[in-house]
């Protein structure tokens, strides 16, 4: 095994091995190790640093939406609301003016109704008036002619009277 | 590999041989071995790599996303295990483990079939001896400096009834001084196993065709090819889970010194 036998049988292998081992491994350790090792870090602590920033900006965006979109909710729905309570009032108003134009029209209408039964009636009754006196003339007159009896035009008028209203 | 008159030494891969640039070091020659190399190669594919993901793009293309995963890996790994102030451990452990896992790797790339022999730094007691020893001192270090001679309450788990004080704390004593030795133990045990392994198997190949008797050769060379190929997987597997080991025992233990228990 020359890795032990060397040890001891050859003066030059232990100082070179050292040697030349100290050399490289302190140019690594001092290159590599504190020079390069560093900065790769940073640049991947820079990069995580800027993902949970990004993230963290991301969360807050997020948050800061659905707070939005809430009170967009909240708002819409009290205008709905409003909207409703417009309508609803402007239903029950427009009902009620219906009802009391309604009532209105229907008073003039009965008005109107009495004053033309009323109407009627006097027109009935000065109608059936003349009836009754150019009845009570025909009477005299069909009985003159008939008889030539003159009949006094108050008894033709009673008679004819007697006749209509049975 | 060593393949004079079939005979195959699956050791030579391990042996270190030196390439050039001999200096005096404190009455030690220091050359520039093959070992050397493959760190060196380790460090700039490494580099490399690391290079390719410092776009520092917000939006990452595919090899940054692969370098920063494993950096993320190292990161989250520490903070799991020790908690914030664990960051301040990261810059090592990463370096420990990319550079054990790169060592690794590259030692499993088949470059022999174009005449070049990678070599697994991470093979090498003295390698890996020396950065557990190093993970080790960190945590005497961190321990006695944060905690002061308090860092000895580590080896007395809370709850211990007072008669068995002595005895656990021997034993804690022992378990934790065992630390650096399995620590390294384990890396250069499970590289060169498993690189024995695949020479021993290529060797079978090798030979099998070679034999007297192709029929049966054959044979063996084929069986053995497929069983190589499952073990390059497993291997490569290994390479991966090795390097995890020793990164997440050090940070285990640095949480030891961190937060004692």
């Amino acid at each position: 095994m020359p890795q032990i036998a060397q040890l001891t049988a050859d003066n030059w292998y232990l100082a070179s091995q050292l040697f030349w081992l100290l050399v490289v491994f302190a140019g690594i350790y001092v290159v590599i190790g504190r020079g390069m090792l560093p900065k790769i870090e940073a640049t991947v602590d820079a990069r995580d640093r800027k993902v949970a920033d990004d993230l963290a900006a991301a969360k807050a965006a997020h948050a800061a939406a659905d707070n939005l979109e809430e009170s967009y909710r909240q708002q819409s729905e009290a205008s709905r609301a409003a909207a409703q309570k417009a309508v609803a009032d402007a239903k029950d108003k427009a009902a009620k003016d219906a009802e009391k134009r309604l009532a209105k029209v229907d008073a003039e209408l009965g008005d109107k109704l009495a004053a033309a039964e009323t109407e009627v009636a006097a027109a009935r009754k000065s109608a059936m008036a003349e009836i009754e006196s150019v009845a009570a003339e025909a009477a005299s007159d069909l009985v003159a002619k008939l008889s030539g009896a003159k009949v006094a035009a108050a008894d033709a008028k009673a008679a004819v009277k007697a006749v209509l209203h049975g | 590999m060593a393949a004079e008159s079939g005979k195959i030494d699956p050791m030579h891969q391990f042996e270190v041989t030196p390439l050039g640039g001999g200096f005096n070091l404190g009455g030690h020659e220091v050359f520039f071995t093959n070992s050397a190399l493959w760190m060196v190669i380790a460090a700039v594919v490494l580099g490399l790599f690391m290079w390719g993901g410092m776009r520092r793009q917000l939006i990452p293309g595919r090899w940054q996303v692969a370098v920063e995963s494993f950096t993320g890996f190292i990161s989250n790994m520490m903070t799991a295990n020790i908690g914030t102030e664990g960051r301040k451990y990261t810059p090592y452990v990463f370096s420990l483990f990319m550079f054990i896992l790169f060592c690794n790797l590259l030692g499993m790339l088949p470059l022999g079939v174009l005449g070049v022999h990678p070599f697994t730094v991470t093979s090498h007691i003295a390698i890996t001896g020396v950065l557990a020893l190093l993970s080790f001192s960190i945590v005497l270090v961190v321990g006695f400096w944060r905690h002061g001679l308090h860092f000895f309450s580590l080896f007395v788990p809370h709850g211990t009834p007072l008669p068995m004080i002595p005895f656990i704390a021997v034993i804690e004593f022992i378990s934790f001084m065992i630390r650096p030795f399995s620590l390294g133990l384990r890396l250069f045990v499970a590289m060169t196993a498993g690189h024995v392994l695949l020479k021993v198997l290529s060797g079978f190949v090798i030979n099998g065709f070679n034999a007297d008797n192709l029929m049966i050769g054959s044979v063996v060379s084929v069986l053995s090819f497929t069983l190589m190929i499952g073990i390059s997987a497993l291997e490569l597997l290994v390479a991966g889970i090795q390097a995890y080991v020793f990164a997440l025992l050090t940070s285990l233990y640095i949480n030891d010194a961190v937060n004692l228990h």
